[in-house]
């Protein structure tokens, strides 16, 4: 437990949270905002990285395949808003979840079809398929990258909330919509808009996730069940909520699976370390969220309500 | 009744004359084939299926003599869906013998139904340790694996290498916990540590910085499908590729070289079959798949394709008595020409075979496997003492 290795691992925890932040910023908007639930956003993301590996096999550019990905999950994120999404706001939120989880499987069989079972490959692009040497242990340049251009977002994405007037109309809508609406915003075009922003962090999230993970169908899943969670514990439609959840998440994750393991080795027996460990580890950040929601169910950081 | 019983019998003498006069031309040989042909492990399903069907093709369309039908069935990775589909198989469909039941979890829900019913079951993907204990059946057989086999094999490969210091990486799941005890079974050095991931975690960026920190001589992996592809990828990634010996079982395979590529070079897999071993029958193997399906046939369609050569001698066997089948099978299990090389079943009518260590290395631009050891020969698993079939 030396101290370059806890910093590779809050380096680690770090990437994951950005990730997990671009993520959750879209989600967390059109949650608070709109109100809906939107379980495809998962499939957003995914949809983003199938685009950027195509692009990057066909361009050999990854810059392109990145201008690919959020492309594409632009677009897909419009028509779903223009097409479905937009009918069910007046609705339930059961009904969200239906539709929405009946987006999801559509999307994964889709993907399937199309490009078969077999998950694609992604190159780490040249210049960053090196390792950076921390005090002697090598960290993946790439992962630099992802950290770099997440928290570039997060700063631009900051700025557009806090210093522009739509992002005083975004902060409006968060807190009281309908009185957003009545003073003559077009909130439909508001809520369209906010939308595809958020598909398109998604896309940019899959697309940069591409290199390090399978890109297969499915894989929006499970890392939408975590920027659930983080949505959670930032405050239901705070973009700052997410950002600070996020990198509370990515780091509780992280330092979870790598040290309740050990922990629970200098209390138990082995072999029950060995069952509990991995177990309490993928449940830290649940806990963590369980504990939010006790203390401060709206979140730890709100977008204030009036 | 005693009338339609005597018409039946009547029916049935009259079909047997026929079928030993025209040699089955009336009857089809009717297989059900269940496999997860949806889902993220639809590859490896399509692959045992793919596999299967170019035997059926080279047999002539043929099984035993007799026309072949092949019912396929989705369980889609779940035991209530395979059990289902097992059941309609043998309830409705009255098959023959059932072919593939998908991975283990699936397999052990359909149990006591196929044991039940005496049909012959090949599994051409588990071969978990209670079947292979002392729940096995005389209808049952693991045409795949003892699932601690090729753990144990890399274990052996590993002892006989001289590696003092292992770490061991698994999803934390029964067969993780298998495969890890499978690989201790055979090794005697030390264990640095023993770690358990979540299933289908995709990141193991955490898990990569411990590894490295704990400077063992090698590393043994049991990550299959997706999550082996995030794994030797993230490893390459860090920089440790190279440097860090890699061992794995179902990580580095036919189905997940495509999305590996530059980053298997150099790690060390335990199978009892790849496309690189160099014996007639699978070089003949190789290409027609190759020529048909465009892609390297991976360990699970070999698997698939010998289901179908064991069966043809099985049903020839039998003749066409659905009781003679199951002992037929065994027989046939040394007689039929497999294409991982010598096989036959064990008493408890898993395999004995040969467990194999292959090396994925660069050759040109061009990624290949090569053999480079046989670790464990004409393997048997260490359950079959508990098994009382004779």
């Amino acid at each position: 437990m030396s101290a370059t290795l806890l910093l590779a691992q809050l380096l680690n925890g770090l990437q994951y949270g950005v990730l997990l932040f671009l993520l959750a910023a879209g989600l967390t908007l059109v949650f608070g905002i709109m109100s809906f639930v939107n379980l495809a956003h998962g499939s957003l993301y995914m949809l983003g990285a199938y685009a950027a590996a195509i692009g990057y096999g066909a361009s050999g550019s990854f810059v392109l395949a990145i201008v690919a990905g959020m492309a594409a999950a632009l677009v897909v994120g419009l028509v779903l808003e223009v097409s479905i999404v937009s009918r069910l706001y007046r609705r339930d939120h059961l009904d969200h979840v239906l539709a929405t989880f009946g987006l999801v499987m559509f999307f994964n069989e889709l993907v399937r079809l199309v490009w078969g079972p077999q998950p694609l490959f992604v190159e780490v692009p040249q210049v960053l398929a090196g390792t950076v040497d921390l005090f002697g242990f090598t960290y993946p340049s790439y992962r630099f990258a992802i950290i770099v251009a997440g928290l570039l977002v997060a700063v631009a994405s900051h700025l557009l909330i806090q210093k522009t007037r739509v992002g005083m109309l975004i902060r409006a809508g968060a807190q009281n919509p309908q009185l957003v609406g009545a003073l003559g915003v077009n909130i439909g075009l508001l809520n369209a808009m906010l939308f595809g922003v958020g598909a398109m962090l998604a896309g940019l999230a899959g697309a940069m996730a591409g290199p390090v993970l399978s890109v297969q169908s499915g894989m929006g899943e499970p890392v939408l069940i975590t920027t659930l969670v983080v949505i959670v514990i930032g405050g239901i439609g705070s973009v700052n909520g997410a950002l600070y959840a996020a990198l509370i998440v990515g780091v509780v994750d992280t330092l979870g699976r790598v040290y309740l393991p050990m922990l629970i080795r200098l209390v138990a027996e082995r072999s029950i370390a060995d069952a509990a460990g991995p177990a309490l580890a993928s449940m830290s950040i649940y806990l963590l969220m369980a504990v939010v929601l006790a203390l401060r169910p709206q979140g730890l950081f709100p977008a204030r309500r009036g | 009744m005693i009338s339609r019983d005597f018409r039946s019998t009547v029916v049935a003498v009259a079909v047997a004359a026929a079928l030993s006069t025209t040699l089955g031309a009336a009857q089809a040989a009717t297989i059900g084939f269940v496999a997860p042909l949806s889902g993220p492990q639809a590859l490896v399903g399509q692959d045992q299926l793919d596999g299967f069907m170019l035997a059926v093709e080279q047999l002539g369309g043929q099984l035993g003599g007799q026309p072949a039908k092949v019912l396929k069935e989705d369980d889609q990775l779940k035991p209530e869906v395979g059990q289902q589909a097992v059941r309609k198989l043998i309830d409705k469909d009255k098959v023959d013998a059932i072919v593939g039941l998908s991975f283990s979890n699936v397999l052990m829900a359909s149990l006591p139904r196929l044991a039940e019913s005496g049909v012959v079951a090949l599994a051409t993907n588990a071969g978990p340790s209670p079947l292979a204990g002392a729940q096995c059946k005389a209808n049952i057989f693991s045409l795949a694996w003892q699932n601690d086999g090729a753990a144990e094999s890399m274990g052996k490969f590993a002892q006989d290498r001289g590696i003092k210091r292992v770490y061991l990486m698994a999803p934390n799941y029964q067969a993780g916990k298998d495969m890890l005890a499978g690989f201790k079974r055979f090794y005697k050095g030390q264990v640095v540590d023993e770690v358990y991931t979540q299933v289908n975690q995709p990141d193991y960026s955490a898990e990569l910085a411990q590894l490295q920190a704990a400077k063992p001589d090698a590393v043994f992996v049991f990550y299959p499908g997706g999550m082996g592809i995030n794994f030797v990828k993230q490893m390459s990634q860090a920089g440790m590729s190279g440097k860090l010996p890699l061992y794995s079982v179902f990580t580095v395979d036919g189905t997940t070289l495509p999305s590996l590529r530059e980053a298997a070079v150099g790690t060390i897999s335990g199978a009892m079959y790849d496309a690189a071993l160099d014996t007639p029958d699978n070089r003949k193997f190789v290409a027609a798949f190759e020529a048909k399906y465009k892609r390297t046939p991976s360990l699970y369609a070999a698997t698939g394709f010998d289901a179908a050569n064991l069966l043809d001698v099985a049903l020839r066997k039998a003749g066409g008595d659905a009781k003679k089948l199951p002992a037929a099978v065994k027989a046939a299990g040394s007689e039929f020409k497999s294409v991982r090389g010598p096989f036959r079943f064990g008493k408890n009518n898993m395999p004995v075979q040969d467990y194999y260590a292959f090396e994925t290395t660069r050759d040109g631009g061009k990624l290949t496997t090569r053999l480079i050891g046989t670790p464990l020969a004409a393997h048997a698993d260490p359950y079959a003492a508990q098994c009382t079939l004779p």
